[in-house]
């Protein structure tokens, strides 16, 4: 199907650990690289989206399934295309390890923008039509601005997701193609296969000073200033800060160095740009209706047709009992997520809101809980495996924590801030009439804190999804552990180069994925929504 | 082409009168309901605006007088009818009118000065030539010193000021106003007309001419030349009151207080009128009902029974008590006249016996009167009560008595309308509701 990946000088990874500030730092850019492509997308695809009905019919779903595909799934296509686009450059790799990061950064962030842009106040519509705004500083002025707090809360939770996949992403092994580029995925890759202990604890301790410097240089300026894009118009209780942003504000050279900058984007934001004059057509509701009709066959037409190619590139190679087997991983993995979610969910939710209720306790732990959500998993995976492996445990069930090792802490930190928000006067309430022990769970905290629990365990259960397939198999130098599963299926026919079988376990990871959320998660999370509004 | 020729002929009709700003010809307004077919908000309404002139639109909320100004400002088109600026066609915002919004609408994430400079945005200025526009609008409004403030720290009345600069910043020939000044409090809302009202009469506006949209008799009374009252479902101009007063205008005038004792009268009989006509059509099952609750109009009964009412008092009077200031006196009086506890009758509020008792009796009493009264008078009570008596189980699901008053409602006043008749049912314990399930049902206590 394709020639061996062949580049002329394949860059050598080194176990030194001399050389992981340099990985770090390249790490750290592919996240950044992915970021703003991410970011490009987010204000084409949403906006194309929330603009047009159309598009929106066919955009909107599509979305909801790229969602739901792992996204380690797409890297076995993907690193295909990327490297045939660049023949023989590292250049390609490099894409597809960038496209990898995309994949998880871009769909929550492009759905959170489209969700601004539908919920945009009626009046700050017609304020922006009454001044006659040409779409381009409506874009920048109103529609940007309102979707900016959401916005950057998903882009947090999407870079916290993103480097258990640029670590997952880095060291690329699809069949015939054997990539390791530099980072520090790849520096454990490398220590993994080499059974070096020693380096893997290096490279965690890089990770760690590696997250922490995002979080004070980029993160918290990010939040300190985002502030002022909350649409509430109250004062906040309690208002982000940044050192750094504090810096700039008050030092006047600084300042002076971002004037410029700041005066070309406020020219560029504020100039009417329009590439198209708009054209005030009224259509009669016949003439839209055969346009729907037109437009509804055309995308019949194209799914008819992507359907038969795929029957094409699948029916020679599948069988029937191919899709027994994937069927019945994903079956191992469907229960292997739950039974964690709610092991998770029994650990965690008491020690949120023991820890939520505690002001001053609150305020140590989070910073921590949203670090080690950061904190890509991955890295720890060979500690584990060197323990399963020493005391000869049986990996179908000591495998298995793996898989919600980074996601658990989802959980912890939104059950925090849920018992945070809690209402004083309702404990105080609650408190004065007695109410105590499995009453007070179950009439006062439980309910308080539900809705931030759902949001934990949606992304929770997407992240074990995305990790089984790093996690059902691994290996320790040459030892390897299969634990079955989907995730391990994928792994296993990726390593083979097996494309149709890669992209049966992927389909029915994502039908999975997607059920899951139309039947559970969905449901729990409109009830969360009706049941503890009091307005 | 052939809007072409339509523009030319109006513009030939305009021409007798030159200082005509806007003028609207037959407008009709029509939403879609969701299950199909038209609803009329607006019909037949024929208007001019004058230079020189602040023209009130005086009616109550549904009236659509919202709908009125969002066409004057081309921010919504009308189902039929015309509406010229300036003799010519108006299809969409344009340059020279400028809206002041009952919300405000500024932009938390901008601050003052950039807020007002967002009117001129759309202008293409040099960015020195918008500072010095945004900064001489913020000193005429009075708000020098906040321009670098955001809105988020600044009270309503600071606020609604910037809303003014910036629609005054981009020297607009039409202002329109919609119920600027109802998101205040009362005495924030005086100050802030007074001072539009000086800027106004010393003509240091660029504005020729106002549209003020409001429910408030006395602030029309104060503000305005001249008053059009709309009537409800579908709103048509019921009439056109010329006010010949001199400004400033004192509230304590007998002339002021004349007047605004006449729109109440006004009111009240439109008010009247329409709940009748209501009644009659649809074969009386639904009408609109107004959304209050039982304490107010308890409260207001027991004021109007009390000394020294004795039984009848003028609405006018009614809205000066400190109690029921600012609230929708005429609401509350709309009900008591459907509920039959009092009839509504120029510009004053009369116990029926019916009401005198009620005034007078306990708590259960009270209850066991209101209950009669809502099955007798209210026939969309009796109905849902009648439905969950036949049906099986004795439940129903909201959703059937939603597309029910959608028939013949708009979407809001069919919600609010539902909403109203659950508080009165629950009250009068003539059926329950449970809106977990959506339900409606008899409760056997």
């Amino acid at each position: 199907m394709v020639a061996p990946f062949v580049i002329t000088q394949q860059p050598r990874i080194s176990l030194s650990p001399a050389v992981l500030p340099m990985y770090a730092l390249r790490t750290t850019l592919r996240m950044l690289a992915a970021l703003v492509a991410s970011l490009v997308f987010t204000f084409t695809y949403a906006t194309a989206a929330g603009k047009s009905r159309r598009a929106e019919m066919v955009l909107i779903p599509l979305l909801d399934v790229f969602q739901s595909v792992p996204v380690l799934g797409y890297l076995s296509f993907t690193v295909l295309f990327f490297v045939s686009l660049f023949p023989g450059s590292i250049l390609g790799p490099e894409l597809a390890a960038i496209f990898a990061i995309f994949t998880a950064q871009a769909w929550n962030m492009a759905f959170s923008f489209y969700q601004a842009l539908r919920t945009i106040p009626s009046d700050l519509d017609e304020t922006s039509r009454s001044f006659r705004l040409s779409a381009w500083q409506r874009f920048w002025r109103i529609e940007v601005p309102f979707g900016m707090p959401g916005l950057i809360w998903n882009t947090m939770m999407s870079m916290s997701g993103g480097w258990f996949f640029v670590v997952a992403s880095e060291a690329i092994s699809v069949g015939t193609i054997q990539i390791a580029l530099p980072g520090i995925g790849s520096y454990v890759a490398l220590a993994i296969k080499q059974r070096d202990l020693a380096a893997v604890g290096w490279a965690i301790v890089a990770m760690t000073l590696t997250i922490l410097v995002f979080d004070q240089l980029l993160f918290r300026p990010l939040v300190a200033w985002a502030d002022k894009f909350r649409f509430e118009q109250t004062a906040a209780q309690i208002v982000p800060r940044s050192w750094l942003l504090d810096l700039f504000h008050q030092t006047r050279s600084l300042r002076r160095l971002g004037e410029p900058i700041g005066i070309v984007l406020n020219s560029v934001v504020r100039s009417r740009v329009s590439f198209l004059r708009r054209t005030h057509q009224r259509f009669s509701m016949r003439r839209q209706r055969t346009g729907d009709i037109a437009w509804f066959a055309a995308l019949a037409v194209t799914l008819v047709y992507i359907g038969r190619e795929l029957v094409k590139f699948a029916a020679p190679v599948l069988s029937w009992n191919d899709f027994v087997i994937a069927a019945g991983n994903g079956g191992l993995t469907l229960a292997r997520v739950m039974i964690l979610i709610v092991v998770a969910s029994l650990i965690w939710v008491p020690i949120g809101v023991a820890v939520g209720l505690r002001p001053r306790l609150a305020e140590k732990v989070q910073p921590v809980a949203q670090f080690l959500a950061a904190f890509p998993a991955n890295l720890l995976f060979p500690i584990a495996v060197y323990v399963i492996v020493r005391f000869s445990l049986g990996p179908k069930i000591w495998l298995t924590p793996l898989m919600i090792l980074g996601t658990q802490w989802y959980i912890l930190f939104n059950v925090i801030a849920g018992a945070s928000a809690f209402p004083s006067d309702l404990r105080e309430a609650a408190a004065s009439f007695r109410v105590r022990g499995w009453r007070w769970w179950r009439e006062v905290m439980l309910p308080g804190v539900f809705p931030y629990y759902v949001t934990g365990a949606i992304t929770a259960s997407g992240g074990s999804w995305n990790a089984s397939i790093v996690s059902e198999a691994v290996s320790w130098g040459p030892t390897h552990l299969n634990g079955s599963g989907l995730g391990a299926y994928i792994a296993q026919m990726t390593d083979a180069g097996d494309y149709p079988r890669i992209a049966l376990g992927v389909a029915v990871m994502s039908v999975l994925v997607i059920a899951m959320n139309r039947l559970l998660w969905r449901p729990l999370y409109a009830f969360a929504e009706r049941r503890t509004r009091l307005d | 082409m052939l809007a072409d020729e339509k523009n030319a002929a109006y513009e030939k009709n305009a021409t007798h009168e030159k200082n005509v700003v806007l003028e609207m010809r037959k407008v009709c307004k029509a939403f879609e309901r969701p299950s199909g077919g038209p609803l009329l908000a607006l019909a037949d309404i024929n208007l001019c605006l004058r230079e020189g002139e602040i023209l009130g639109l005086l009616g109550r909320s549904g009236s659509g007088k919202s709908t009125l100004l969002r066409i004057a400002g081309g921010l919504m088109e009308p189902t039929s009818g015309d509406v010229l600026y300036r003799g010519k066609q108006l299809t969409r915002p344009e340059e020279g009118i400028a809206v002041v919004f009952q919300t405000f609408a500024l932009l938390p994430w901008l601050t003052v000065i950039e807020n007002v400079e967002l009117g001129l945005d759309a202008l293409g200025l040099p960015r020195e030539e918008a500072r010095r526009r945004a900064m001489s609008a913020i000193d005429l409004i009075g708000l020098d010193g906040f321009q670098s403030a955001y809105p988020r720290e600044l009270s309503g009345g600071m606020r609604q000021r910037v809303g003014f600069a910036r629609a005054i910043v981009v020297q607009p020939t039409l202002l329109l106003m919609d119920e600027p000044f109802s998101a205040l409090d009362v005495l924030t809302a005086e100050t802030l007309r007074t001072d539009f009202l000086d800027l106004w009469i010393e003509h240091q506006l660029p504005t020729k001419s106002v549209l003020l949209v409001t429910h408030n008799i006395e602030e029309a009374v104060s503000m305005c030349d001249r008053i059009l009252v709309l009537s409800s479902n579908p709103g048509r101009i019921a009439a056109e009151i010329p006010l010949p007063l001199a400004h400033p205008r004192n509230r304590l005038d007998p002339e002021f207080h004349d007047l605004v004792d006449e729109f109440y009268s006004i009111l009240t009989s439109r008010a009247a009128e329409s709940i009748k006509a209501q009644s009659q059509i649809h074969g009386g099952l639904v009408q609109a009902l107004p959304p209050v609750g039982l304490h107010l109009m308890s409260a207001v009964m027991d004021a109007v029974a009390g000394p020294p009412n004795d039984g009848q008092a003028d609405l006018a009077d009614l809205a000066r008590l400190p109690d029921l200031a600012a609230k929708d006196l005429f609401a509350v009086a709309e009900a008591l006249h459907i509920l039959e506890f009092a009839e509504l009758k120029d510009g004053a509020v009369k116990l029926t016996a019916a009401g005198r008792v009620f005034a007078q009796c306990e708590a259960e009493e009270r209850k066991r009167l209101f209950k009669e009264h809502l099955l007798r008078f209210v026939p969309f009570a009796a109905h849902i009560r009648h439905v969950l008596d036949e049906r099986e189980g004795q439940s129903a699901p909201r959703v059937r008595f939603e597309s029910e008053l959608e028939d013949h409602l708009s979407e809001s006043d069919a919600e609010k309308t539902l909403l109203t008749v659950i508080a009165w049912g629950r009250y009068g314990e003539i059926f329950a509701y449970n809106d977990q399930t959506r339900m409606f049902s008899i409760d056997h206590v």
